[in-house]
């Protein structure tokens, strides 16, 4: 009796000690940021790739996301990463999309929309989000440099197994409520380390009733439960996403994959060493109010008195958090004042993502004052969005529509917040200085970004009327 | 990578809940092609203040933390981005072992990778040590898995054995891995025959 995870580490350990075991890793995705010591570590060390075919790199925490931005960058130590992940792919013979191509995008939007994630592979990557592959029914983590470097050369990672997670959801969402809310909903139960040392599985109707865009959201935030990977079985819709993309096998390669696919699935009797159940019937849109991800509520709530915490170190934690925030403990969370709205990230930058928040906005023009960033996921999104009209959508009510990239979600490319700026955020991390430092983010969902961007203050998405007309995603 | 065995320092208390890896480093310090020199802007938030002066209520700032090579922090210390860069600039800062009552999974891999042991302590035991501090030195002895106290006391702890041997040899994992590439060549081809579809998928036409 095994779970999906345990059937996802037996099929790649190459070695194991017991306590150890060295995996093979499938794919390896790259980026600019946290790549260029590990090149220069094989170089320096004289070691060539194992597989450069099983390797992917793309540029995307520093791009910039404006459309000059194909005339070069201005920041130099920002253009001289860029140069060295194109330097390092050519040298060593890895395959490469440049920013300037019109398939680049957040690795993570990237890699599931080309077809280079596919179920039952192990995936890495130096960035703690590649847990969103997980939704694809793939086992994949993000991992540091040093291990960059070592799988680069090997195709291998020394790892010790995670315990089994279960997080179980079986009422269907409600309208106006998406995988978004739910992640958040999930992160505010378990806590941010509710998920250490484990790999969780979203089981039940409200995960698989998900999109696999939004079963990317969910998986994309299992990291900030503490969970080095989210799971979440394949199933038709995985397949039905999955045919006819480019990198994955077509005909009978294809049928046989598929096969093999649909076994990776948790043994009925196989048991978890954790367990968490979110009731979803009732659940409503989620925010969060601090600086850590589990700092979220529904927004019909209000922000908390640090004193109601039971534990001391996040009474000091709490108090902490809205000093920064600049927040009053019993203010309603419905009605806060926000500055900029940001509506992209690896967590909400798919095309999901871009017509929920669309059909909020469309028609309807932004609160005035308030700044609006969307910034679709990838080339391949943007491109979409406009065969769409979504961007005339957004344009027409006050957003600016950006190039590709990781954006404002963490501030080290030219989009950040201002000190003291208050952020609607779609990203993934409301860290203290995470947009830049001294801003401050409230995490949400695409749609509850689009209703504060209207309202120039943290909305319920609820009272707009459209909400029941688009599909949960 | 450096060996640890045993370390004689100043520890410097930062017993704060949740501190993340934004914190440790922040992502504008990130566009750097190197391992060095990222202790400047390590826990940059907390040391200044809006207007870019030091802050006295930091003891990253104090006179008394300024040779630490020890940190005693909160519980989830690290969490949040994988980036290797947070256990670089905490090398950079001279710090060579993190003690705390729990941590993120990834950050304990990079911190191993870089030679800094991660001693992880029931609250208590990490809160009195915290408290402790002030200045005094701390032996951590990771030969003998224990930590002595100024005072001359100590506490035990416990490091998965693999881990406490790379630390203790400062091994070279790439190399030990490279030495396994039959098995690794057997698995591959192995796999192609059961997934053949692995094989049919190309990257190069992504």
């Amino acid at each position: 009796m095994k779970t999906l995870y345990d059937k996802l580490w037996d099929q790649h350990v190459v070695w194991s000690s017991g306590a150890e075991a060295l995996l093979y890793i499938d794919l390896h995705l790259v980026h600019e940021v946290t790549s260029p010591q590990a090149f220069a570590g094989l170089r320096k060390a004289g070691r060539a790739l194992r597989a450069p075919q099983r390797t992917l790199a793309v540029p995307d925490h520093n791009v910039p996301t404006t459309s000059d931005r194909a005339q070069g960058i201005a920041d130099a130590e920002g253009r001289r990463q860029l140069e060295a992940l194109a330097a390092n792919c050519a040298d060593f013979a890895v395959p490469y999309i440049p920013m300037t191509d019109a398939r680049q995008g957040i690795v993570h939007v990237v890699g599931p929309e080309r077809g280079a994630t596919m179920p039952g592979m192990t995936i890495v990557c130096g960035d703690s989000h590649t847990s969103t592959h997980g939704a694809f029914g793939a086992l994949a983590f993000g991992i540091g440099t040093s291990e960059v470097e070592h799988v680069l050369a090997t195709q291998c990672l020394t790892a010790r197994k995670s315990l089994n997670m279960a997080v179980t959801a079986d009422d269907p969402l409600p309208p106006g409520v998406t995988a978004k809310d739910l992640a958040l909903a999930v992160i505010a139960k378990a806590g941010t380390a509710g998920g250490a040392g484990h790999v969780i599985e979203y089981r039940g109707r409200a995960f698989a009733g998900l999109s696999m865009e939004g079963r990317m959201t969910v998986c994309n935030m299992s990291i900030e439960a503490g969970a080095r990977a989210g799971l979440m079985a394949p199933d038709d819709v995985t397949f039905a996403y999955l045919r006819d993309r480019p990198c994955v096998p077509r005909g009978a390669d294809f049928d046989q994959a598929v096969a093999a696919w649909r076994g990776l699935v948790t043994d009925p009797g196989a048991t978890f060493d954790k367990e968490v159940t979110i009731t979803t019937a009732d659940l409503a849109p989620h925010v969060t109010w601090g600086t850590s991800p589990e700092d979220a509520l529904p927004i019909t709530g209000r922000v908390p008195a640090p004193d109601t915490f039971p534990d001391p170190a996040k009474r000091a934690a709490a108090r902490a958090s809205l000093a920064y925030m600049g927040l009053t403990p019993g203010t309603p969370l419905s009605g806060i004042a926000i500055d900029k709205v940001f509506l992209g990230s690896c967590t909400n930058g798919r095309i999901e993502d871009l017509r929920a928040a669309a059909a909020v906005l469309r028609g309807r023009k932004i609160a005035a004052g308030v700044g609006m960033l969307v910034v679709p996921g990838s080339g391949q999104v943007k491109a979409e969005a406009e065969r769409e009209g979504l961007d005339a959508v957004f344009r027409a009510a006050g957003a600016e529509w950006r190039e590709p990239g990781c954006s404002m979600c963490l501030g080290m490319n030219p989009d950040t917040l201002k000190p003291g700026e208050r952020c609607a955020a779609t990203s993934n991390r409301n860290f203290v200085g995470r947009q830049g430092p001294g801003g401050r983010t409230h995490l949400m969902s695409p749609a509850m970004a689009a209703a504060a961007a209207l309202t120039g203050r943290l909305t319920d998405v609820r009272k707009f009327s459209m909400v029941h007309q688009w599909k949960n995603s | 990578m450096e060996k640890f065995l045993t370390l004689t320092a100043v520890a410097v208390p930062l017993p704060v809940l949740n501190v993340d890896t934004d914190i440790i480093i922040p992502a504008r310090a990130l566009k750097t092609t190197t391992r060095d020199g990222l202790g400047a802007m390590a826990f940059h938030a907390l040391r200044f203040d809006g207007e870019g002066g030091l802050r006295d209520d930091c003891v990253f700032n104090q006179a008394r933390y300024q040779a630490a090579g020890i940190l005693i922090a909160g519980a989830n210390f690290g969490c949040g981005s994988s980036r290797e860069h947070a256990p670089w600039a905490l090398a950079d800062m001279g710090i060579r072992c993190v003690i705390a009552p729990s941590f993120a999974d990834i950050f304990a891999s990079n911190c191993a990778k870089n030679g800094i042991l991660c001693v992880t302590l029931p609250p208590v035991a990490a809160d009195a040590l915290a408290r402790m501090a002030d200045g005094a030195r701390f032996t951590v002895d990771l030969v003998q898995q224990i930590v002595i106290t100024p005072a001359g006391g100590t506490v035990a702890f416990h490091v998965e054995p693999a881990r406490r041997e790379a630390l203790m040899a400062g091994q070279d994992e790439i190399g030990a891995t490279l030495a396994r590439v039959a098995e690794i060549e057997i698995f591959e081809r192995r796999r192609a025959q059961a997934q053949p579809w692995h094989v049919s998928a190309r990257l190069d036409v992504v």
